[in-house]
C-alpha cells in the first residue's frame, strides 16, 4: 500500500489537469475575446510579470512569510497553552471561555486600526493581529480534543491511581494531537489571510505589494501577488500536513498493518 | 491472619435530582492473602461501582474498605492494580509502552518496568509483538498484554472486572486456562468479576454471588476442586451440580414462577 508515500500520481492526477485545462481555457477566451489586460490578464500575461518583477516579489515574499510564520507559531503556542490552562482550572474554563469567543468577534480591520493606535506602525501590532487571529482555532480544537478522552481509558488510569497530572501528560494530551492538527490547518490559512491584510498597514509585505499594483491598475502584477499568496498558504499547510504524519505515525502505521 | 480485602458493611446509594437510587446494600465479604475469589451477580447488580469504590473512584455512604488491613481514605486511589473488560491499551503507545506507562504509574522506577515489561512479553510468547501498536493485535492478545500489565503491577491485590467478557467464546476458554496457569504459578490474591458461571468455577476459590439491586451477598460457595486445574473439570458431576445450583440463585424470581 502506497499509504506512506507523500506523491501518488493516482491522486494528484485529476487536479493537475482540471486545473491545466482550466489554465488553458483562461488563456484562450482571453486571446479570443481580446480582453484588455488591466480587466483580466492571461496566464501568459502574468507569468511574464512574474519573471520582471521576481527579485522585489521574493522581498515582499519573504517580509510576509515571516511574520505569518512568527504570527501562527507565537499563536498557536498560545491557544495550546490556554486550553491546557482552561482544562486544567474548571473555574477558570467557566470564567474566560464566554471571553474567548468575545475576541473572534471584533472585526480584524477594526482591530488592526486600533492596534496601530496604541502600537505605532511597527511590526508589533501586526503581530498582535495574527496572534488574536490564530490562538482561537487552535484553542477551540485543543479543548475539545482535551475534553474527548476515551472514558474506558480514562476509567482505567484512575483506577490503577494516576494523578491528574498523570491523566493530562500521559492519556489526554497525546489524545487530543489530531484535534491539535486540525486547528492548526485552520489557523495557518486564517494567519496568511489576516497577515495580508494587516500589511496595508506596513511598508513591505505581498499586501502592499497587491495594494499597489491595484491602485496602479497594474492588474497582471495583481495576479502574480494572488498566486504568490496561494503558494505560501500551500507550502504552510504541506508542512502541517507532514509534520502530522510524522507525530501520528502509530495511526498510519496501524491502517498499514491492517491492510496486509 | 491479615486480608488482602476487606469489604465490610458497605452501601452505596446514588441520587440524581431528587431520584435516588440504591445500588450496594451493607455488602461485606473479604479475600485472603493469596485467594482468588469471584464476584457473580445478575447484570446490574452493581459490581463494576463495587470495584469504583476499592479503587477510589466513588465514596461509600456507609461501611469500611480495607486493603491488606489498612483501611482507605474516601477516594484513595492506586492501592489496587486493575484489569477492566476492555483492554484499554493507549493507542500511541506500543505493547511494550502500555506495560512500561502502568508500572511507573504504579511507582516502578523507569529502567525497572522497562525490563521487566520485556522479560514477560517473553515469557508469554509476545516478545515480536513488544514494539508494535495495540491496534495490530487480536483482542485475545490485547487482553494478554493488558492482564500481564495488571500481573506486573507491585500492589498485592489485583482487581479483574469481567476481562474476558467482551471475547468470543473459544478465545475465552483459551484465556481462562491461560490465566489459570499464570496464576497458579505465584497465587497473588485476586478479586474477579464475571458473568460466567464456568469461568467463575474454573478458577476461583471462593465465589460470592450477589442478589440484583441493591446488591447483597446472598451465598458463598468454596470451590473444592484441587489444584493445578484444567479443563477436565467440565466433565465433573460436582462441577454441575454447583453450577445449577448458582443459575437458581442467579435466575430471577418472576421467571421461576413458571407457566402458572
Amino acid at each position: 500500500m502506497g499509504n506512506r508515500r507523500w506523491f501518488s500520481l493516482r491522486k494528484a492526477g485529476p487536479p493537475v489537469v482540471v486545473l491545466a485545462s482550466l489554465i488553458v481555457i483562461w488563456q484562450a477566451a482571453v486571446r479570443l475575446m481580446g480582453v484588455e489586460e488591466y480587466i483580466l490578464p492571461s496566464p501568459l500575461d502574468i507569468a511574464r510579470e512574474f519573471v520582471s518583477v521576481a527579485p522585489r516579489l521574493f522581498e515582499h515574499a519573504s517580509a510576509t512569510l515571516g511574520i505569518t510564520l512568527l504570527g501562527f507559531a507565537a499563536g498557536s503556542a498560545a491557544g495550546l497553552l490556554l486550553a491546557a490552562l482552561l482544562h486544567l482550572v474548571p473555574w477558570v474554563k467557566a470564567g474566560f471561555y464566554p471571553l474567548l469567543v468575545l475576541t473572534q468577534n471584533v472585526p480584524v480591520f477594526v482591530l488592526i486600526n486600533l492596534f496601530v493606535i496604541w502600537f505605532g506602525f511597527g511590526m508589533l501590532p501586526r503581530l498582535l493581529l495574527l496572534m488574536l487571529v490564530c490562538f482561537f482555532p487552535v484553542a477551540v480544537a485543543m479543548l475539545t480534543g482535551l475534553t474527548q478522552a476515551d472514558p474506558k481509558l480514562v476509567n482505567y488510569m484512575k483506577m490503577i491511581g494516576a494523578t491528574k497530572g498523570q491523566l493530562f501528560w500521559r492519556l489526554e494530551l497525546p489524545g487530543s494531537i489530531s484535534y491539535l492538527f486540525s486547528g492548526l490547518k485552520i489557523a495557518a490559512s486564517y494567519s496568511v489571510i489576516s497577515a495580508i491584510y494587516a500589511e496595508s498597514t506596513a511598508d513591505k509585505g505581498l499586501g502592499k505589494f497587491i495594494q499597489l499594483a491595484s491602485n496602479g491598475w497594474q492588474t497582471s502584477r495583481v495576479f502574480v501577488g494572488i498566486v504568490t499568496i496561494i503558494a505560501i498558504s500551500l507550502l504552510l499547510f504541506g508542512l502541517i500536513t507532514a509534520a502530522e504524519r510524522m507525530m501520528i505515525r502509530w495511526r498510519v502505521r496501524s491502517e498499514e498493518e491492517a491492510g496486509r | 491472619m491479615t486480608h488482602a480485602l476487606d469489604v465490610v458493611g458497605v452501601s452505596k446509594t446514588f441520587a440524581s435530582g431528587r431520584t435516588s437510587k440504591a445500588v450496594l446494600d451493607d455488602v461485606s465479604f473479604h479475600v485472603k492473602e493469596g485467594e482468588f475469589v469471584s464476584l457473580i451477580g445478575p447484570s446490574g447488580s452493581g459490581k463494576s461501582t463495587l470495584f469504583h469504590l476499592i479503587g477510589g473512584l466513588e465514596k461509600a455512604n456507609a461501611g469500611e474498605i480495607r486493603i491488606g488491613s489498612r483501611r482507605i481514605a474516601p477516594l484513595e486511589r492506586g492501592l489496587i492494580s486493575y484489569m477492566p473488560q476492555h483492554a484499554s491499551l493507549l493507542p500511541w503507545l506500543s505493547v511494550a509502552g502500555n506495560i512500561e506507562m502502568a508500572l511507573e504509574i504504579a511507582g516502578i522506577d523507569r529502567m525497572e518496568a522497562r525490563q521487566s515489561a520485556r522479560q514477560w512479553l517473553a515469557r508469554i510468547g509476545l516478545e515480536r509483538d513488544a514494539d508494535s501498536y495495540p491496534h495490530a493485535l487480536s483482542g485475545g492478545m490485547q487482553q494478554r498484554v493488558s492482564f500481564l500489565r495488571a500481573l506486573l503491577s507491585p500492589q498485592p491485590l489485583m482487581c479483574l472486572d469481567e476481562p474476558f467478557g467482551s471475547l468470543d467464546a473459544l478465545t475465552r476458554q483459551h484465556m481462562q486456562t491461560w490465566l489459570l496457569s499464570l496464576w497458579e504459578e505465584d497465587r497473588r490474591s485476586v478479586l474477579f468479576i464475571t458473568h460466567s458461571i464456568e469461568e467463575a468455577l474454573l478458577l476461583s476459590d471462593r465465589i460470592l454471588v450477589l442478589s440484583t439491586a441493591p446488591a447483597k451477598v446472598i451465598r458463598e460457595i468454596m470451590v473444592p476442586f484441587p489444584r493445578p486445574r484444567g479443563e477436565q473439570l467440565w466433565s465433573d458431576p460436582v462441577f454441575n451440580e454447583l453450577k445449577r445450583e448458582i443459575y437458581s440463585l442467579l435466575t430471577p424470581a418472576e421467571s421461576k414462577g413458571g407457566h402458572s
